[in-house]
């Protein structure tokens, strides 16, 4: 956990009271999180329950409206600004379904990406090698900085190239959504050795989203938030993950939202979850 | 001169899909591309895509789908077009009338060449070549009135690695020009030839192809017109034994540019690639009508033509029919053709017509899409920082990509790019 002087010098991202529709559908129904500069947060929650719907709306995916609540990245309204916009002020998406873009190589990309960040492009011959040394520390084949973003990678080629992303970006928040589904033992090993990086500087808040406690016995949770019904159910730390592995969502049964209906929430309850629409 | 056989009752084909042998890699994403986003449409609206041929009721009487195309050196064999004739009824005539008046004109287009050791360029009589033979009035009215033609010729066996280059500069819009650009590559031999138009011109043209016995051309047209010219021109190529033609037709400026391509085999074993890539902003009409006419067996073609649309009244129109004749059996076509509607106001027109008169077929498909912006593309590159416009840049550059980065002339797709991207600026600005 991030000791006093990360957290002066580091981000902090506020999410409070968020709900979010989808087609005129409320899937985030109020969720309260706050995530520090060099904190790692994991979240886990049954399929449905409204994860990627909470990443996206903090990336700013148009699709998704927010219809109350507010996220602040050190007290600046994230919601006011464009999806470009939050990334420059620092907040990272690490896709569960990453995007194909033809026509746009991968080198074009990050380096179109990293000028977009920085602020200014990077030097072309320094910024050659800093590519070449990343992909070599997530064991991508250089190859694929030719190649056309993401189209026709492999799934733990598209999530290892988010990593390289994470990586080089340096972000002050970083989402990362099921990075590790779909990885095998030793891809799983390398993408979170590059979120460990990351994590090390202790500039970055990372929030993980995960089915598995897999990837948490590499990356360990400062905290774990249960994901229900559209809504943070639960908190505790690394060990919870372990509980939920063994026994499930059960015994949250009933806490989120019913597809069709609202129900006033029953078992342990987050501040703001009972909003109005 | 009419075309040969006339078509046996023909089946008007629509399908995106088909069996396919050897499709170009570029080809092999587009179709997956196309797959992933449901076929027809992707991204949102389908604009203007009606076949050109009323599907054969079924078990109805067999009947030719279009009119029988009629082939001739006389412009008074085709008439007057009126705007209700299928191969007129994108044309806005009214801003061609200046050339389909046919007023007789010795303009010429200034002309500029780099030809590499070996390659020739003379002028002849057009009477004394054989070329392919017109297919509409305007392109029997430029082969009457031009009297002679430029020709590049390749000889026999040579092979060029350097591009040859002929720059065609307009230099007003007093007079129509008529033109005859005539492309001869000799058996065996090898070449890539650029036709590059630009400035300002009223102007009329055939460009007749032809690649002769195992020759292979790789040929560039650019339409890089000012904004107020005109040009309608019919490229028609003719491939020999085991020939193979890569056509690649940019078209960025003008405020009409209606290219009307043939392609013919006389020997087995030809290979055709038909590419394009336009631009059209406000105002603009591009036109591209493609005939591909397989009459002898185990030919390939491949057709990848690709608009993007900026602005009011932009308007593309992409007409893409091939012909598989009963003779023609080992056949293996595919054509597809995308459209980007950059803004709402423009409009793309988009018509593939496959006939095929024989089930002995290698493979045939086809494929046209039309769609806007894919939001979650655009999505993707700004959740990384990438501005909008930024953004917005890089999936049409991409779009083009695949066509653009691959004409073999490397400063020649880099300047292309450039001209794309000026474009593209100056659509976002
Ligand atoms: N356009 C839509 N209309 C209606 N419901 C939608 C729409 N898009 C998403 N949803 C619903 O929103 C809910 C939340 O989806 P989300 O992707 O956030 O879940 P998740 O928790 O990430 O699930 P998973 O673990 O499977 O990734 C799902 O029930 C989904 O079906
Ligand atoms: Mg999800």
């Amino acid at each position: 956990m991030a000791d006093s002087t990360q957290r002066a010098a580091g981000a902090t991202l506020e999410i409070r009271g968020l709900t979010v529709a989808v087609d005129d559908k409320e899937i985030l129904t109020g969720v309260d999180l706050t995530i520090r500069a060099g904190e790692t947060h994991a979240i886990m929650g049954p399929n449905g329950s409204g994860k990627s719907t909470l990443a996206y709306a903090i990336a700013g995916h148009p699709k998704y409206t927010v219809t109350g609540g507010t996220v602040t990245l050190d007290g600046e309204d994230v919601l006011a600004m464009a999806v470009d916009e939050r990334a420059r002020a620092g907040v990272f998406l690490a896709m569960q379904y990453p995007v194909e873009v033809p026509g746009v190589s991968v080198s074009n990309f990050l380096r179109s990406a990293a000028t977009a960040i920085r602020g200014e492009a990077p030097k072309l011959r320094l910024w050659v090698k800093e590519q070449k040394e990343a992909m070599g520390r997530l064991k991508m084949d250089p190859a694929f900085a030719e190649r056309n973003v993401n189209e026709g990678f492999s799934g733990g080629e598209k999530k290892r190239h988010e990593i390289l992303q994470l990586e080089l970006l340096q972000p002050k928040i970083a989402v990362l959504d099921e990075t590790d589904s779909g990885l095998d033992v030793d891809a799983l090993r390398v993408v979170s050795e590059g979120v460990n990086r990351v994590r090390e500087s202790g500039r970055t808040g990372v929030l993980l989203i995960t089915h598995y406690t897999r990837i948490l016995n590499y990356i360990r949770p400062d905290f774990v938030h249960v994901f229900v019904g559209g809504r943070i159910v639960d908190e505790g730390g690394a060990e919870l993950a372990d509980e939920l592995e063994a026994n499930g969502y059960t015994k949250y049964d009933g806490a989120g939202v019913p597809a069709g209906g609202r129900e006033l929430p029953r078992g342990p309850v987050a501040p703001g979850a009972v909003t109005t629409a | 001169m009419a075309s040969g056989p006339a078509p046996e009752p023909a089946v008007g084909v629509e399908t995106d899909s088909g069996a396919q042998t050897a499709m170009g890699a570029a080809l092999a994403t587009e179709r997956a591309a196309l797959k992933e986003t449901g076929g027809i449409t992707d991204g949102a609206v389908a604009v203007g895509v009606t076949p050109s041929t009323p599907r054969r009721p079924a078990g109805g009487s067999p009947a030719d789908v279009r009119p029988e195309r009629v082939r001739s050196t006389d412009p008074d064999v085709f008439g007057a077009p009126t705007g209700r004739e299928e191969e007129w009824r994108f044309t806005p005539l009214d801003r061609l009338r200046v050339l389909l008046d046919g007023a007789p004109s010795d303009a010429h287009l200034s002309v500029d060449s780099e030809l590499p050791e070996g390659v020739e360029l003379v002028e002849v009589p057009s009477d004394s070549l054989d070329v392919p033979a017109p297919v509409d009035r305007l392109s029997a009215l430029a082969l009457q009135r031009a009297g002679s033609a430029l020709v590049v010729r390749v000889p026999k066996a040579l092979e060029v690695e350097a591009p040859v280059v002929l720059r065609l500069t307009g230099t007003g819009l007093d007079q129509v020009v008529w033109g005859h650009v005539v492309v001869d590559v000799a058996e065996q031999a090898r070449a890539t030839v650029v036709l590059e138009h630009s400035g300002s011109a009223h102007y009329a043209a055939n460009v007749s192809v032809l690649v002769g016995d195992g020759a292979a051309l790789q040929l560039v047209q650019v339409q890089g017109w000012a904004d107020d010219a005109v040009h309608g021109a019919h490229v028609a190529s003719r491939l020999g034994r085991d020939a193979r033609l890569v056509s690649t037709a940019v078209t960025l400026g003008g405020d009409l540019v209606r290219l009307n391509e043939t392609v013919e085999f006389t020997g087995t074993g030809g290979e055709v690639e038909l590419r394009g890539v336009s631009f059209a902003d406000g105002g603009q009409h591009l036109e591209a009508r493609l005939l591909v006419d397989h009459s002898v067996p185990d030919c390939r073609s491949n057709v990848l033509y690709k608009s993007a649309l900026h602005g009011d009244e932009a308007h593309t129109v992409w007409v893409g029919d091939v012909l598989i004749r009963a003779a023609a059996t080992g056949t293996d076509t595919y054509e597809l053709n995308r459209n980007l509607l950059l803004s709402p106001e423009a409009r793309a027109d988009s018509v593939p017509n496959l006939e095929i008169e024989t089930g002995e077929i290698a493979g045939a498909g086809h494929a046209s899409a039309t769609g806007r912006f894919d939001d979650e593309q655009l999505f993707y590159l700004q959740s990384r920082g990438i501005p909008a416009e930024v953004a917005r840049r890089m999936v049409v550059r991409g779009f083009f990509a695949d066509v653009v980065e691959d004409l073999g002339v490397r400063e020649l797709e880099e300047r292309l790019m450039a001209t794309i991207e000026a474009e593209l600026e100056g659509a976002f600005a």
